[in-house]
């Protein structure tokens, strides 16, 4: 209303409010050792960009010794951090440039380097690697390099700091950027550029300096503003993990997700993964309205103009640009773990919205991050990389992690103690991607033929008289002539044997298992029916007898 | 053409922010049986209600609200809370820890560290406990505080809701763990990359109603410790010589009237506020008297158990 008043008559607030509004979000993540000085570069950073309240910044100058601001004093973290000098977790700053909101993950350069960096790095557009001017090129900066090319981060700035010690010596800068460079040519990275720099006294980071006639002049920041921004997400090819599946009333069923890539426009041919059915898109939904098309990364709701059954877990991508659907894979994995990876042990793995269960078959090597070779590894602990055969019980429907950061993207949760023991990127198919091995000579069909019903999982939960309503029911569904079975809280047999065509009544007497039970059932791909023990048993067999005409 | 569209519908960092926190509603409601949004009424709060509206639009939230209810609040955000909720249909639940009241803690008498512990720590584990929801999202920012800036979007809590920095799982991708044994539960922060300047641009752009106390006006108040404390009712216990007096100001976080401090600000529109907060640069939580008991003193809560 006010905009048919004021056209011409912008505030200042109003020219701010726009310019705010138009501001593109940046991630990086800033990564060097201990004393490379990383905290001191954040702290000016964020001092230099209005990153920092008036308080925090008085604050600090109170603490600081001598007149000069100690800018790593900005950054510090936790008290179980400072009690003991260690530092525990990653933490991310936030501040603004002239063009750009920036994200800064700032990771600790200590032991547990690789599992912190690789969370800070997982989803950064940029890196900022630290290199002390006096120290040079350690193993510790080509280790920082590779984890950060590893997880697919385009853009680099190598930062020669501490050259105010170094009396902003050109040959000393040449050497290091020669060096580095030389190495970086293995990695595979789209822009590498170096800056001379020194965090304590503000050379090249926001400001020319005057120190170093012989640099290009650019400063980290400029570069920070002048990257290419979320140029992959929006051409590359369309992928719509299901989240949530939308269901006010009967009418309306809409399939809510974010668009990890690509494009969708109404009318759009799909198909949806695992079952490849096709259909076209009837409406892109938000709470604003409906939209003619929408891209990465905003989150819609879909519906399809066919009755397709979907569910979380599912993929919608275009006719076309198919995903693959890879059951065995070979992936790198950065584990986290505790406990070392054991080949033996049944891990889960979370891929986009579901969880598979999945085991790691063979550890092909080790990355040396020494040296960066490839070793001989029969297993991987704590920090380590490596390339690993992964089998997962159903597929996953994916990209190499080159081609998608999002979909090619995996944890792995350790089920026993739920801790997430590893980050994995997945490379492709073994053998060749999207070959799947052949599990079974008899389709699912023929069982069908033969059992005179389809395999389900009906689930049970809640009560402590659960067990005696399973049984009940197992009873009765077998004087009816279906091929029935029990078990007791354990979702892998009941989806073999589900499988294998009979009905499995699965059930717990624990009301919080449901959760994780009804997770991995969803997971599955598995028809599965979901009982109320209270119900009288007529009413259950009706309701498996309804769900079983409708999947044959 | 399409190259033209694609360039024209670049997303600015506020539709990307928005996008991933609709992403972490929607994964937090599929994933857990039972959660729950935690509504203290602040901007925040409205901000992240008003995602979740997004996230579920058609259907309705799949989860109530739950407003731990310290009993202090200032008159005009339970007012502010019970048209706002009842006039969008959404369903509430209000929880007071009713013994706490019944040995008349209250923010004077018992100090604002004890009091926060009884009347809203304690308050809210015992309310968790009561539904048994396990998981509860809350409003929380990165930008806010220290211990906050290292705090994972999926927090997860013991069996006691307590906080362990160390066991943090770490967080790749969009890829959140949220496997729990029972009894444990998590604590779910989809504004964790929002700023407090993000927060009041997107109101403005949402056009996001917030309580009044908010904007700049007269309202009475006694100067404590270098803050201006509102007096909002009869209980306020004047101290010797405490007169109230009549000034012009604003809140820029609500939570107890006793332990909010006001600014003395002319800022009567969001506009206004966005003006201020890039002239004035002093961080919210300087008016929030329970985070300066002590040095990381805000971890230390989160420890026991505060969200």
């Amino acid at each position: 209303m006010a905009a048919e008043i004021q056209v011409q008559e912008t505030t200042d607030v109003q020219r701010f409010l726009a310019e705010h509004a138009e501001k593109e979000l940046l991630r990086l993540v800033v990564v060097g050792s201990v004393d490379d000085g990383k905290s001191t570069l954040i702290g000016r950073l964020l001092y230099e960009c209005n990153g920092l309240f008036e308080d925090q910044v008085a604050a600090v100058k109170r603490a600081s010794a001598g007149g000069e601001i100690d800018f790593s004093l900005f950054t510090d973290g936790l008290r179980a951090e400072r009690e003991q000098g260690i530092t525990i977790d990653v933490a991310y700053r936030y501040f603004s440039t002239r063009r750009r909101k920036v994200i800064v993950a700032d990771t600790p350069g200590h032991l547990q380097y690789t599992r912190n960096m690789a969370t800070g790095a997982s989803t950064a557009d940029a890196a900022v690697i630290l290199v002390d001017a006096r120290l040079g090129i350690l193993p510790q900066t080509r280790r920082h390099a590779y984890l950060a090319s590893l997880l697919g981060i385009p853009y680099l700035a190598v930062s020669i700091n501490k050259m105010d010690l170094m009396d902003f010596d050109r040959a000393v800068y040449e050497r290091l950027t020669t060096e580095f460079e030389a190495f970086a040519r293995t990695l595979g990275f789209e822009q590498v550029r170096y800056f001379p720099i020194s965090a304590r006294t503000g050379d090249n980071i926001t400001q020319p300096s005057g120190r170093t006639p012989w640099h290009d002049g650019e400063t980290l920041l400029g570069w920070l503003e002048s990257l290419p921004h979320q140029r992959r997400q929006e051409d590359a090819s369309f992928r719509f993990p299901v989240q949530y599946v939308l269901r006010p009333d009967l009418d309306y069923r809409g399939f809510a997700g974010q668009i990890v890539s690509g494009t969708v426009r109404l009318g759009d041919e799909v198909v949806v993964y695992p079952s490849k059915r096709r259909t076209h898109i009837a409406s892109i939904d938000t709470f604003e309205g409906r939209l003619d098309e929408a891209s990465a990364p905003t989150s819609v709701t879909l519906r399809l103009t066919d009755e397709v059954d979907v569910s979380r877990g599912d993929m919608i991508s275009h006719v076309g640009q198919p995903p693959v659907a890879l059951q065995e894979l070979e992936a790198m994995l950065v584990w986290f773990g505790e406990e070392r990876l054991d080949t033996s042990r049944r891990y889960l793995v979370k891929h986009t919205s579901k969880y598979v269960p999945a085991h790691i078959e063979q550890v092909l090597w080790r990355k040396e991050l020494e040296d960066l070779s490839e070793v001989d590894a029969t297993s991987l602990s704590l920090n380590e990389i490596g390339k690993v055969r992964l089998v997962c019980k159903r597929p996953l429907v994916c990209d190499p992690y080159r081609d998608n950061r999002r979909t090619g993207a995996f944890i792995v949760v350790d089920p026993l103690t739920n801790d997430t023991v590893a980050a994995g990127m997945i490379l492709g198919g073994v053998g060749g991607e999207g070959t799947q091995e052949v599990r079974s000579l008899v389709t699912a069909e023929e069982r069908r033929g033969r059992l005179g019903q389809s395999g389900a999982v009906l689930l049970l939960t809640g009560t402590p008289e659960v067990r005696e309503a399973a049984l009940r029911l197992e009873r009765t569904l077998f004087d009816q002539g279906r091929h029935v079975v029990t078990v007791r809280g354990d979702a892998e047999s009941a989806l073999a044997l589900a499988e294998a065509g009979l009905l499995a009544i699965l059930y717990t007497p624990v009301p919080q298992a449901r959760l994780s039970l009804s997770q991995q059932l969803r997971g599955a791909g598995i028809p599965w029916l979901e009982l109320e023990p209270s119900e009288p048993v007529e009413q259950q067999v009706r309701r498996v007898l309804d769900a079983q005409e409708k999947t044959s | 053409m399409s190259q033209a569209l694609s360039a024209a519908v670049r997303h600015s960092h506020l539709s990307v922010l928005e996008a991933e926190s609709i992403h972490i509603l929607r994964e937090t409601a599929a994933e857990f049986a039972n959660p729950v949004m935690l509504y203290s009424i602040g901007k925040d709060s409205q901000v992240l209600l008003h995602l979740a509206r997004k996230a579920f639009h058609p259907a309705p939230l799949p989860f109530p609200l739950l407003h731990v209810d310290t009993t202090w609040k200032f008159r005009e955000m339970y007012a502010f809370r019970d048209s706002f909720t009842a006039r969008h249909g959404i369903k509430l639940l209000v929880h007071q820890n009713k013994k706490a009241l019944a040995e008349g803690i209250n923010p004077f008498d018992h100090g604002s560290q004890k009091y926060t512990h009884a009347m809203k720590t304690q308050s809210l584990l015992e309310a968790l406990a009561l539904h048994g929801f396990d998981a509860a999202f809350g409003g929380a920012r990165r930008d806010e505080e220290k211990s906050r800036a290292k705090e994972r979007v999926y927090s997860f809590r013991d069996r006691h809701g307590q906080w362990e920095p160390r066991k943090q799982r770490p967080e790749l991708w969009s890829l959140y763990n949220g496997r729990i044994d029972a009894g444990e539960s998590m604590r779910v922060f989809p504004l964790s990359n929002w700023t407090e300047l993000d927060v009041w641009h997107y109101i403005l752009k949402e056009n996001i109603p917030v309580v009044p106390l908010y904007f700049a006006a007269e309202r009475p108040v006694v100067s404590r410790n270098g803050q201006w404390i509102m007096v909002d009712d009869e209980r306020m216990r004047l101290r010797p010589g405490e007169q109230p007096v009549q000034k012009r100001v604003r809140f820029r976080t609500l939570g107890c009237y006793p332990l909010s401090g006001a600014v003395e600000s002319s800022a009567t529109s969001v506009e206004d506020i966005i003006t201020e907060m890039t002239e004035s640069r002093v961080s919210e939580r300087q008016g929030r008297l329970i985070d300066h008991d002590e040095e990381g003193s805000m971890e230390l809560k989160k420890r026991e158990g505060y969200f």
